[in-house]
């Protein structure tokens, strides 16, 4: 990424808009649009996976080595669906701090 | 120059698009710019054209299509008027703001309700800040002429920004009118092929019509007004060229007798030949009275409207739509608004006249004239209305 979109001078903005580099809507974190946090229970979690396919972005992702799932924190807006469709309620949504 | 050819004005502005070897033309038909349209289409058909025609559902669509292919780097052309327009609204602000190059010719017609098929110019005005270069046409020759300048200025690489051209509805785009036509060569010559500097293309992958978060929303519009801006050189500078081309010049305000004028009428379109008429009757009659055309809306040509109108007692401007509920018609308002800081400034008297198609003639521009002077129309006035 060249530079964060708030940094960028009016005269730098490419003509309409147009985005020269392909995958670039990663750079802006998502994450701090979230109210409500996923809490993982390690204990409960039968690593089905199911919360990684319903993860709306890709913030959740599978830890192999440690046999747990993650939450990449930049992306996860907090939106429960994890939660909502974990089969043993192995997710628990709290308010973020 | 060439002779002198009678020819229907929507005719000869479709083939004035197919002499700049458009390639693609997406439009849906709406009365009164159908000709225009339904001309491109035969020469497609039969072969005249090589350019693609998408006969879409809706000029929502239309638009749509100008926008894809203006991004695909397709030379691209539309016409629409009035309801036409209002459909296609959304995605006209669109064009703009991304930057994608078409003309398109706007026939001017009253927009509904009541439903009216005839002309005024509510439907430029619903779209004045839509971030396009807009010009209004005077005449054929004009409106022919500025087909080869819109496609020439808005895909410069300057530039980059779509082209509409205002004509009035019957009154010049049903009428034939002797005109010069230009010759495959000249086109070749004014129009150099269209290099955009981003298109859709497997080979250089961008993004365009991203969402703008508003972190970035701001310096997008900045961009798009300084763009718009800074196409006046590229516009005076293709003026320039189709003058040495043609022999006729065009500029962004023009004069008709208006040395030692006292009154000023300002007029747009069709209405300035009109007005040329009454101008030279009243000065026959003694009066000290001119003409200022405007033919660029957008950009407007700031420091030529304060020149022009510097030295006159009285202003007379001559507004072709209402502003419902609002200070002045739209064309008054912004030459009040340009006027307003000058140490000496005219009066300025908002006429609004030829609303639906309603005729106008020299007479009544001599009428408003005298109204105006007598005080009427000091904040707007709409001329001839009974009762």
């Amino acid at each position: 990424m060249t530079k964060a979109m708030d940094q960028i001078l009016w005269h730098e903005v490419e003509p309409g808009g147009v985005i020269t580099e392909p995958g670039n809507a990663s750079s802006y974190h998502t994450g701090t649009w979230r109210s409500q946090k996923p809490v993982y229970i390690e204990e409960k979690c039968i690593r089905c996976s199911r919360c990684i396919i319903m993860c709306p972005d890709a913030a959740i992702r599978p830890d192999y080595d440690a046999n747990i799932v993650t939450w990449n924190f930049d992306y996860c807006k907090g939106c429960g669906i994890c939660a909502e469709e974990c089969p043993v309620d192995a997710i628990e949504m709290v308010e973020e701090g | 120059m060439g002779k002198k050819v009678g020819m229907e004005v929507s005719i000869a502005a479709a083939e004035a698009a197919a002499l700049c070897d458009v390639d693609v033309v997406a439009a849906y038909p709406i009365t009164p710019q159908t000709h225009i349209v339904e001309h491109l289409s035969e020469l497609v058909a039969n072969g005249h054209l090589d350019a693609e025609f998408v006969p879409v559902e809706s000029e929502h669509s239309a638009m749509s299509v100008c926008c894809g292919s203006a991004a695909a780097g397709a030379r691209t052309i539309t016409s629409t008027a009035a309801q036409g327009l209002a459909l296609m609204a959304e995605i006209v602000f669109i064009a703009s703001a991304m930057r994608l190059p078409m003309v398109m010719l706007v026939a001017n017609r009253a927009l509904s309700a009541p439903l009216s098929i005839w002309n005024d110019h509510s439907d430029a005005m619903m779209v004045r800040d839509c971030g396009w270069i807009q010009v209004f046409c005077e005449n054929g020759q004009d409106v022919y002429d500025h087909v080869f300048h819109g496609f020439r200025v808005g895909e410069d690489p300057r530039v980059l920004l779509p082209v509409m051209i205002n004509l009035d509805g019957f009154i010049l785009t049903h009428v034939i009118e002797p005109m010069e036509f230009w010759t495959k060569e000249m086109a070749k010559s004014y129009l150099p092929p269209f290099k955009p500097v981003y298109r859709l293309h497997p080979d250089k992958v961008v993004s365009m019509g991203a969402f703008g978060m508003p972190e970035i929303y701001a310096e997008q519009k900045m961009a798009h007004d300084v763009a718009l801006r800074n196409s006046r050189p590229v516009i005076d500078e293709a003026w320039d060229e189709l003058a040495r081309l043609t022999g006729r010049r065009y500029s962004a305000v023009e004069h008709y007798k208006t040395d030692g004028a006292e009154t000023l009428i300002l007029a747009m379109g069709s209405l300035c030949e009109t007005a040329s008429l009454a101008v030279d009757q009243m000065r026959d009659g003694g009066k000290k009275v001119g003409l200022v055309k405007l033919r660029l809306w957008r950009p407007f040509p700031f420091a030529e409207i304060r020149q022009a109108l510097a030295g006159a007692k009285d202003v007379v401007v001559l507004d072709r739509s209402v502003s419902t509920g609002g200070g002045s018609a739209p064309v008054t308002s912004e030459i009040r608004a340009v006027m307003y800081h000058e140490p000496s400034r005219p009066k300025i008297h908002c006429m609004i006249a030829g609303l639906g198609g309603r005729d106008v003639t020299p007479d009544d521009v001599s009428n408003m004239v005298d109204m105006a002077l007598a005080g009427t129309g000091a904040e707007y006035y709409i001329y001839g209305v009974r009762g």
